[in-house]
């Protein structure tokens, strides 16, 4: 095990995993994971290819059982059953592909699977919808022409952040975001990295960051966990470490002249 | 938004913003008829209609406009719109139905054996209609099950349901039961086919765009992954509207001939379904699925069922017509797509 470095978030804890670890077939994927993440922090998780990062974040949303460990959803031992039950659980993940609808508008995207109806009748609740989804995108400050615009219309960073607000729109505890910046240029990743931290200073979410990008990773989280071959690392708050040293800690054991 | 120029930004603005000053009025009313016509693509073929009315009206003598020559345009309107309204909602939601043509042919027979087995009319009414309800059934059921393309599982149960209808028939045209009041239910009425059809036509479109249901079609027909991944049940939801389309072919098929007054394994066919699915095209749904409308495929239905009317009336035969739906399907296409790039242009 590593140095345990505190967070700077509340104390809360909203998830911790302990010891967890998953085969696949021949592959370990995971050998011994530790970690945990409090309300109101960022943590980035960095890794190599293949390190294991998918596998874990795929435990966390329900997709995978891990075969031996345990998860604690606020303090509580947790097997999550499905993504439906980790959902329910307030995890939600932001997909690399976004799970978007191009073809509905803004404000149905948001509450796509939830739609609001007048009960008894079967009928759509559309303005109050649109009302629902532009309070939701103004709270965490997104701007988009309009909620009532196709989602396909919008650049790649609205879309983005239109998935993040529905995540954090659904009453997300633990929020898990696989690669958001990867397919986006500098000003709309910057403007991401923004919303992150907007939402981390409400303080009611916990968030964990996988990117490549460490220069990103330094400045929006406030911890940083390496995996490496299944394993937890490396673990420090962001501002003990540097881009520098990350990076020769990811790329040591690839020297070449080693 | 702020890289749009003027003249991009002039088409259309989904977005609610104010207009720019135009140099004249009638460019003005022009970019504001062109912004009507790309925020509601029913519109365009409104106005095509309205002109094919016009010309047949004017080249066909005093035939076209009278009421005698309304009810034969609306016996073909009628089974094109109800069954390319529910094949308007199947190729929203990614899928097609190619044997909704012999649904129509095959229900009406069903209908009879029931009667013929000792069952009151009402009951093989039912029974005719879950039979209809049925085929859809196992239509989306293969289709999911075995995640078979829908144009093949529809196809062979084209040619199945085509093939029962010749053998419940033995290949002749057989009286609809007479009594039960199927003929005052369904046909009492000279109109009643319309009502009939503009009814379901209401029903359906309140379905597409007032209920979870419509949002449902529209993403598992936009993007069935993500759809998925939001916990809506793509399958369900595509299973059902494949019930709906085969259940509203197969009423359509006892409803026209009842009118008819005559159960002919010749009827429907092919003939209905491409008509329908044409209806719907032309009406502004995407054939890849996730937009479109089912008063769209409506209009597309009257404007087929106009067009083929006034030919007949003012003698051109019926080859032409066929070269006019041919160049109407792929013109309604390419619409389709220019619309959808101004749309698109006129947000950023």
């Amino acid at each position: 095990m590593t140095t345990e470095a505190t967070g700077a978030g509340t104390g809360t804890e909203v998830i911790r995993v302990e010891h967890v670890a998953k085969r696949f077939g021949p592959v370990t994927a995971l050998r011994d994971i530790n970690l945990h993440v409090d309300r109101g922090e960022i943590l980035g998780l960095i890794g190599d290819n293949g390190a294991g990062k998918s596998t874990l974040i795929k435990i966390l949303t329900g997709f995978h059982r891990p075969d031996s460990g345990r998860i604690l959803v606020e303090g509580q031992a947790t097997r999550l059953r499905s993504v439906a039950h980790a959902r329910s659980l307030g995890i939600e993940t932001v997909y690399q592909d976004l799970a978007l609808i191009d073809g509905l508008p803004v404000y149905l995207n948001l509450h796509l699977n939830k739609e609001l109806i007048h009960r008894p009748l079967p009928f759509l609740r559309r303005r109050e919808m649109r009302r629902l989804a532009r309070e939701a995108l103004d709270s965490v400050g997104i701007e988009i022409p309009s909620v009532t615009a196709e989602v396909g219309q919008l650049s790649g960073g609205q879309r983005q952040a239109i998935a993040v607000a529905r995540s954090v729109h659904s009453e997300a505890k633990l929020l898990l975001l696989d690669e958001p910046l990867a397919a986006m240029g500098a000003r709309e990743g910057t403007q991401i990295l923004r919303l992150l931290r907007r939402l981390k200073q409400r303080g009611d979410l916990a968030i964990i960051l996988i990117a490549h990008n460490y220069s990103q990773i330094v400045d929006v989280c406030d911890r940083v966990n390496l995996l490496q071959h299944g394993e937890i690392t490396f673990d420090r708050r962001s501002a003990d470490t540097s881009v520098a040293e990350l990076l020769e800690l990811v790329h040591a054991e690839y020297r070449i002249d080693a | 938004m702020a890289e749009a120029d003027a003249d991009t930004a002039a088409p259309a603005s989904a977005a609610g913003r104010p207009p720019r000053p135009g140099p004249g009025s009638a460019r003005r009313a022009g970019t504001a008829l062109l912004r009507v016509l790309v925020r509601r693509r029913e519109l365009s073929i409104v106005l095509v209609t309205v002109a094919a009315v016009i010309y047949f009206t004017a080249a066909g003598g005093n035939g076209f406009n009278t009421t005698n020559n309304y009810h034969i345009v609306m016996q073909y309107f009628a089974p094109w719109a109800i069954i390319g309204g529910a094949e308007a909602l199947l190729l929203i939601c990614g899928e097609i139905d190619l044997s909704a043509g012999f649904v129509f042919t095959f229900t009406p027979f069903a209908l009879t054996s029931f009667y013929d087995a000792g069952a009151t009319v009402p009951m093989a009414l039912i029974g005719a209609l879950l039979v209809a309800a049925g085929v859809g059934l196992v239509n989306g059921l293969i289709r999911m099950l075995f995640n078979l393309p829908s144009f093949i599982v529809t196809l062979g149960m084209g040619f199945f349901l085509e093939g029962m209808s010749y053998i419940q028939s033995r290949g002749e045209p057989v009286p609809p039961p007479i009594g039960g009041g199927l003929q005052q239910v369904i046909g009492g009425w000279r109109w009643s086919e319309l009502i009939w059809a503009l009814a379901i036509i209401v029903v359906l479109q309140i379905a597409l765009s007032a209920t979870r249901y419509g949002v449902y079609i529209q993403a598992a027909g936009g993007n069935p992954l993500s759809a998925a991944e939001s916990g809506i049940k793509v399958g369900r939801v595509k299973v059902a509207t494949f019930v709906i389309t085969s259940l509203l072919a197969g009423f359509t098929g006892i409803l026209d001939q009842v009118r008819v007054g005559s159960f002919d394994p010749t009827s429907g066919g092919n003939t209905t379904m491409f008509m329908a699915v044409a209806s719907a095209v032309i009406g502004g749904t995407a054939l890849l699925g996730g937009s479109g409308t089912v008063v769209g495929a409506m209009f597309g239905a009257l404007l087929l069922g106009v067009i083929n009317d006034g030919f007949n009336l003012i003698g051109v035969n019926a080859a032409a017509f066929d070269v006019v739906i041919g160049i109407a399907v792929i013109v309604a296409m390419l619409l389709n797509a220019y619309l959808a790039s101004l749309r698109k242009k006129a947000l950023r």
